[in-house]
């Protein structure tokens, strides 16, 4: 990275945080997982609490976060993330332990893991990226799929009477005992990115309090398996996956936070 | 108005013109040339900016690094002028 100065007197607005590693990202032009990325590692850089947090990587295309990430991380096996991270959080109680998954990892292969871990409501966060593909292998049908929704595994558009309905799981999820803050966003416009940095940063506060399970999950595009250009992906999320993953909190504590 | 600008770092833009999209006055714009990587990256086409970090949110990649002219700043070259 170069090095970066004000030019003729103006001040420094907007930088890079130090908790991002140089290492330029993998990801696709236009994915979310950059700015998802980002905005956690300015919320922990806010809260001053790099050295006491510890993140949890999962299988798929943020499999290598732990590259970007200038913290503790730990890399678990597909799906297996929440139950790592029940496991840190027990041994090291005073960590700020958060998950980064997919929909791949999250609702597929680590459904199990996932409703149990929320119903122990284990003092975790857990960051779910849902795009509705598999984007690391190549763009397959996820159980976040939407119905008639092409995929290299379908063709012809998601068939519900024999793939299912997509998988609503953050509702599931707010449904149960052990989740205390449950909420979905977006990142396509700066309004949507504001919001969700404030999310994050009220679930690292929850968990200061261990409350119990913090689930953010945002709404992301995935411009290579969708086979659009990143603009058509955000306007084709926001026409198609708006009105079946509505966004906004699904249950919020009634804690007022000063 | 409040000026401001902005510094891409051109080798790790990836041309996705998600901030192209977002920028309220329209100043930011494609390259003619490659980077390193093989992309497009984006540049300051006019000196419109007025540092809304509008491009530094949306940015996947964390390249844009906003500066803005600091507020007292547009206040005293107007008391400036008006002496005479």
């Amino acid at each position: 990275m170069p090095e970066l100065k004000p030019t003729n007197g103006f001040e420094e607005v907007f930088r890079k945080v130090q908790t991002l590693t140089d290492t330029p990202m993998h990801y696709c032009p236009g994915c979310g997982h950059g700015v998802v990325h980002r905005l956690l590692m300015e919320v922990v850089d806010e809260m001053r609490i790099q050295d006491k947090t510890v993140g949890v990587a999962p299988v798929g295309c943020s499999v290598f976060a732990y590259q970007y990430m200038n913290i503790d991380m730990q890399e678990a096996a597909h799906g297996r993330a929440t139950a790592v991270a029940t496991g840190i959080k027990r041994v090291l109680p005073d960590r700020y332990v958060f998950t980064y998954q997919g929909d791949g990892d999250l609702a597929a292969i680590g459904t199990n893991e996932t409703i149990h871990t929320v119903n122990r409501g284990e003092n975790i966060l857990i960051v779910f990226i849902n795009n509705g593909v598999y984007g690391m292998t190549g763009g397959q049908m996820a159980p976040t799929t939407l119905a008639g929704m092409k995929t290299t595994t379908s063709p012809f558009g998601r068939d519900i009477a024999t793939m299912g309905h997509p998988l609503k799981i953050t509702e599931l999820l707010a449904q149960l005992p052990g989740a205390y803050y449950v909420t979905r966003h977006a990142v396509h416009t700066p309004t949507a990115v504001r919001k969700l940095k404030k999310s994050l940063r009220m679930a690292f506060e929850f968990q200061e309090m261990k409350k119990g399970t913090c689930f953010v999950e945002v709404v992301s595009n995935c411009p290579s398996g969708w086979k659009m250009t990143p603009q058509e992906s955000n306007e084709w999320m926001e026409k198609n996956m708006f009105p079946y993953y509505p966004l906004g909190d699904l249950k919020v504590p009634k804690v007022r936070m000063n | 108005m409040i000026r401001g600008t902005v510094l891409i770092a051109q080798e790790v833009c990836k041309g996705c013109e998600l901030c192209i999209a977002v920028c309220p006055q329209e100043c930011l714009g494609l390259s003619e040339h490659l980077n390193i990587r093989g992309y497009r990256y984006v540049r300051l086409i006019q000196e419109t900016c007025t540092g809304c970090i509008n491009c530094a949110l949306v940015c996947p990649d964390s390249a844009i690094t906003v500066f803005r002219e600091p507020k007292g700043a547009a206040k005293k070259t107007v008391v400036v002028q008006s002496t005479p």
